[in-house]
């Protein structure tokens, strides 16, 4: 048996296969054929399963051979019914068990995920079903292209021409709606072993190539070296003196000196060497599908997610996006409810903001009104994420463009980003902050260097809260207090940029001016600043601006409230009485400050 | 990039999500050629060191020579080894005249159980493959085991893309499977390209036999085999047609005897 030490030894020409369908459409049957019909089988099995049967008074059927073997597998002597090799001439193929249990989806689309072709089993007498369409539907979200059709137990249809001519059309006119399409059709009998391996009589009037035939006609996938280069970092190693940012290259090559720039965080560097352990020598390049690390010529702050990229091919960052999913939890996917989103190394919580249209699986047909998406089914929404995330359009790279999403402990739910339309105003400012980032021309006083001497790092400190609760004070109070700790602080009073910088722009350019007060508070920041500034000039709705437009510096936000509840989701809370008592209140900040190492004291060290 | 190579990197992947995403993580080591190739593995990802505690269980029945393996390559390699031993039953003459499941079960899954419980792992790695047995064939990447240690075979969490189960209820842990891919071949063509030193109980010895997989004194027995080196290791699998477990006894005890062993817990 080949799976038992003699496995596939032509190592490079290894495809997996996945058999998928309906329920009772022949897929023991036709695995049990295609052992058979491939010699893959021990001397005399097939025999003496065939005298069984007789004895049995059973007529033989494929199926029970595959039986046979599960049996004996389960006393460790011959084959593994969940990987099951085959070969042909050209190659070998494993069959990746997608089993028909009652949790039959999540098995088989972990079994197809791996998958590099699919052959989709149609039974011609019950033609299209339920797990038919269902299937076709996952294999098209799978991104799997390599895919077959096999019309099956065509004998029971008296090898009839138009029984197989009706599903191939119903069938192609669903996959055409998914667009997707069929590499081809094949009309056969597992049971008689027609079509199978080789084209037989039985039906003069089907040109087409045979199972064997049209897999061997496959090409493996080419690894996406020729598409922009993405890596996402999955972790930052220590081990010695060297700093490794370690990841996966999904798409694209790397060569030494390449300069690159990690999404979402802006930061950027130069490849200074590819590490490797125990090779004849150091590589200079990396590509596609390779588990790499490598360091860069300064220390910057990379973490886990960051999605390296070259400078001229930069993956899109948002929070916003449109998918197709298809969901397998055991409760359904709902408004309102938070899930951890896992897309490449990047982890994240989101919401369903619109379900655009949710699909019954089993019929395709939309669920009009729908707003919630029950297992077992798929729909198209928008997803938002609470923090930006780097990504790439599925229809552009498949690695970067997809995703789960886990509800509570498990994994339920996989998907793929179909589009993104940076239409708000939000997903422009931010392209615009990244070209400003990919551009600035960086000091050579290091940030660090600037925090030793401050002794704190560069801050956003925004008071917020209605007016009239003595906001102003506080600021003012601020300012002073870390002054006097030889401290570099600053007031910005939002009015004096609007008599300067803003002066030539007129009221009811509202984000233009949010724009510029982020810009000088911006330079501010990169000069070592502790900036203050109250909210008088914008509300609640901006800070999300000017938060983007400080990257990576922090913004802390101090609201005065004299309700319980805050507004949004500020760092810090005062009451109006506390609010009241500048002093404490600022001592109270200062204290925040510390707890939150910003403010570090003149012996922080780098 | 050859299959191998595929292989390898898939492995590397694995590993370093695995430690990335468990503070308390451990890999077993039983001193054979699936667990080394992983030692092997790791220091790969890990740019030459093993930075994840190995740990032995040791039924005190191993093959001598396998422990002076262990502990010459842990020494040669600078790992960090913890042994464990299910001390009670050791004491109380636990032996596979007991019965080898029952023997198994106490001596390895509870032997397990002891040290996991001792160092509060969350995360455990094992050289499991699919190839080597039906109900390891049916396992996923990062395999959920709850607070018994059972595993629910028949309800598995889907897995797709290498996103991986990496968050669990407290009590449960995760088995994390970084070679669950390869084959038996795969593992000595990759142990001849690495020139990974093997413990040598599987080469052919002067009687002409030698170990095709290693476990405790008693329940493993050696095959007859010219092979004494790892090319003809190599060589000898393309053409063999017997099982890689075919000499371990507690297999051969039971028609389900795998199935009940790994559902409690078992490796």
């Amino acid at each position: 048996m080949t799976d038992n030490g003699n496995a596939p030894n032509l190592s490079n020409q290894l495809m997996r296969l996945v058999i998928v369908g309906h329920v009772d459409h022949g897929k023991s049957t036709l695995v049990g054929r295609l052992l058979s019909d491939t010699g893959t089988l021990p001397e005399g099995k097939l025999e003496f399963i065939k005298d069984i049967c007789e004895r049995q008074g059973k007529t033989f059927e494929f199926a029970f051979l595959l039986d046979a073997l599960e049996e004996e597998q389960e006393q460790g002597i011959t084959i593994d019914t969940s990987q099951i090799f085959f070969k042909t001439d050209k190659r070998h193929y494993v069959i990746i068990d997608a089993p028909g249990h009652k949790e039959f989806l999540k098995n088989m689309v972990t079994g197809a995920s791996e998958a590099e072709a699919a052959l989709l089993l149609i039974d011609a007498k019950e033609g299209v079903q339920e797990q038919s369409r269902r299937h076709g539907y996952i294999l098209k979200l799978l991104g799997l292209t390599n895919v077959v059709v096999v019309v099956n137990k065509m004998d029971l249809v008296g090898y009839d021409k138009d029984v197989f001519n009706k599903i191939r059309e119903e069938y192609d006119e669903f996959l055409h709606s998914l667009d997707v399409k069929a590499d081809e059709y094949i009309p056969v009998s597992a049971k008689l072993g027609v079509n199978i391996a080789a084209r037989k009589d039985e039906m003069p009037w089907y040109e087409g190539p045979s199972i064997l035939q049209m897999l061997d006609r496959f090409e493996k996938k080419q690894r996406p070296n020729h598409l922009p280069f993405r890596m996402p970092v999955q972790d930052v190693y220590k081990f010695d003196e060297r700093r490794i940012i370690a990841g996966r290259v999904e798409s694209g090559q790397l060569k030494k000196g390449d300069r690159l720039i990690f999404s979402p965080s802006n930061k950027t560097g130069i490849v200074k060497s590819i590490e490797a352990w125990s090779v004849p020598s150091q590589p200079d390049t990396a590509e596609a599908s390779q588990s790499i690390g490598f360091t860069l010529d300064e220390q910057i702050f990379v973490e886990r997610g960051d999605v390296a990229t070259r400078t001229d091919q930069l993956p899109i960052v948002s929070k916003e996006f449109n998918v197709n999913i298809f969901w397998m939890g055991k409760n359904r996917l709902e408004a309102g409810k938070t899930y951890t989103i896992k897309l490449t190394t990047q982890e994240t919580t989101c919401e369903v903001v619109e379900f655009k249209k949710v699909i019954d699986a089993s019929t395709l047909e939309t669920l009009e009104g729908q707003n919630f998406v029950a297992k077992n089914d798929v729909a198209e929404l928008t997803l938002r994420v609470q923090r930006p995330v780097a990504f790439d359009l599925f229809g552009e790279i498949i690695t970067t463009g997809r995703f789960v999403l886990v509800d509570g402990y498990d994994v339920c739910g996989g998907g793929i980003i179909t589009t993104y339309t940076p239409s708000n105003k939000e997903d422009k400012l931010r392209d615009e902050v990244r070209q400003r980032d990919f551009n600035w021309v960086k000091s050579d006083i290091r940030a660090e260097e600037r925090a030793y001497r401050n002794g704190h790092q560069s801050a956003l400190i925004l008071i917020t809260g209605e007016s009239g609760v003595g906001k102003a004070q506080l600021a003012k109070k601020l300012e002073r207090t870390l002054f006097d700790h030889n401290h570099q602080s600053y007031l910005l009073d939002g009015r004096n940029v609007q008599l300067g910088v803003s002066a030539n722009i007129e009221n009811e350019q509202k984000g233009e001016a949010i724009r510029r007060f982020g810009e000088v508070a911006k330079l501010f920041l990169d000069a070592g600043h502790v900036v203050i500034s109250t909210s008088n000039v914008f509300n609640q709705e901006d800070h999300s601006d000017v938060r983007l437009l400080a990257e990576p510096f922090p913004v802390i936000e101090v609201q005065v409230t004299g309700v319980e509840e805050p507004t949004g989701e500020p760092d810090m809370t005062l009451s109006l009485v506390e609010a009241q008592n500048a002093e404490a209140s600022s001592e109270a900040i200062c204290k925040y400050l510390k707890e939150k190492k910003i403010l570090t004291g003149h012996n922080y060290s780098i | 990039m050859d299959h191998l190579d595929h292989l390898e990197n898939q492995s590397i992947y694995i590993l370093r999500e695995a430690y990335k995403n468990f503070k308390d993580l451990a890999m077993l080591w039983s001193i054979g050629k699936d667990s080394t190739v992983l030692v092997w593995l790791a220091r790969k990802a890990f740019f030459g060191h093993c930075p994840i505690p190995l740990v032995h269980i040791d039924t005190t029945f191993k093959i001598p020579a396998m422990i002076e393996y262990r502990d010459r390559v842990a020494k040669e390699w600078g790992l960090n080894l913890v042994v464990g031993k299910n001390e009670k039953a050791i004491a109380e003459g636990m032996n596979h005249t007991q019965g080898r499941i029952v023997c198994c079960e106490a001596l390895k899954t509870n032997g397990l159980h002891a040290v996991m419980e001792d160092k509060k792992y969350t995360g455990l790695i094992l050289g499991i493959r699919r190839d080597e047995e039906g109900t390891r064939a049916k396992e996923r990447y990062f395999s959920p085991r709850n607070k018994d240690f059972e595993w629910d075979f028949k309800d598995q969490p889907p897995e797709l893309w290498d996103q991986f189960k990496t968050s669990f209820e407290e009590g449960t842990h995760i088995r994390i499977h970084p070679i669950l891919q390869w084959t038996e071949l795969n593992v000595w063509e990759y142990i001849q390209r690495e020139n990974i030193p093997i413990i040598d109980l599987y080469f052919s010895n002067e009687n002409g036999e030698r170990y095709r997989s290693l476990g405790c004194a008693p329940c493993t027995m050696p095959i007859k085999s010219k092979a004494s080196n790892v090319a003809e290791i190599v060589d000898e699998l393309k053409n063999i047609d017997t099982s890689e477990r075919s000499g371990r006894a507690q297999d051969q005890e039971d028609t389900y005897a795998m199935q009940k062993l790994r559902a409690k817990g078992y490796m």
